[in-house]
């Protein structure tokens, strides 16, 4: 799977979880700091971003591909991000003909405390 | 910047870590409000087949902006948290233009900030994106 150029900034590589789905991680670093010691939110929120845009280009592919433009996206912060990876993954909650419905949600100690989540919808263009 | 030198806790502020990865610089602001600016780059890109920028970049740009658009408004630096923050993408930024976020803070109480905000590449009458958001006051008494 390819991520695009802002992936890359991030520091993103792709881990693939116990159900083989991807899992996006982002090491700790001066280029996703915000207050000294934290992430900075629009670095979690890039994160959830391209952790969403990864599984739904899977979702995609088993049906044949097509290309997506982000409509919006709703990113809450639950806890501060310290310095330490934090990992992502997205879940594609409905794939229309036309609208993909997708969440996304970022940790770091466990997947069961998040330190931030998102909703997105997307708008399909298939081939 | 010179530009929020007059802001208590302001003073010497400067876009590192994150915000300077990206190459946020300072482009005006208000009493209540802050436009930020962010020169478009190749790496900012989020679909390679349209060299059209990230959702990311302009998240990360428009919390930056709604975050000093509260201090300002606050007159002066207190720790706070976003809480939440929406972003509808209403097109695409324009490949190759500078996107400009404003951030305004149109409601203080003692625990929360209300923001709102847009992103444009030029023309603030035709705007890419619409913002809201919530920020939670850590100074603020439990």
């Amino acid at each position: 799977m390819m991520l695009p150029p802002y992936a890359d900034l991030l520091g993103l590589t792709i881990e693939r979880g116990d159900d083989d789905a991807p899992v996006l991680l982002m090491p700790f670093g001066n280029d996703v700091v915000g207050r000294p010691g934290f992430l900075h939110g629009g670095a979690i929120a890039g994160l959830l971003e391209m952790a969403a845009i990864a599984a739904l280009q899977e979702a995609l592919e088993s049906e044949g591909a097509g290309r997506i433009k982000p409509i919006n996206v709703t990113v809450d912060f639950m806890r501060g991000g310290r310095d330490k990876p934090t990992r992502a993954a997205g879940v594609v909650r409905r794939l229309g003909t036309r609208i993909a419905n997708v969440e996304a949600s970022a940790w770091q100690d466990h997947r069961s405390r998040p330190i931030a989540g998102a909703r997105m919808n997307y708008l399909v263009e298939r081939g | 910047m010179e530009q929020l030198n007059d802001i208590p806790g302001l003073h010497g502020f400067r876009f590192g870590g994150h915000g300077g990865r990206l190459g946020t610089l300072f482009h005006a602001r208000g009493d209540d409000w802050v436009e930020l600016a962010l020169p478009y780059a190749p790496e900012l890109v989020g679909d390679p087949a349209s060299g059209v920028m990230a959702s990311g970049p302009i998240v990360a740009l428009v919390d930056m902006a709604t975050s000093l658009a509260i201090w300002i408004k606050r007159g002066g630096f207190v720790p706070h948290a976003t809480l939440d923050l929406r972003v509808d993408h209403l097109r695409p930024a324009r490949v190759g233009h500078t996107v400009i976020g404003r951030g305004e803070c149109y409601r203080l109480t003692r625990s929360i900030s209300f923001v709102r905000g847009q992103a444009h590449d030029g023309d603030p009458a035709d705007p890419l994106a619409h913002v809201a958001g919530t920020y939670m006051n850590l100074d603020a008494p439990a």
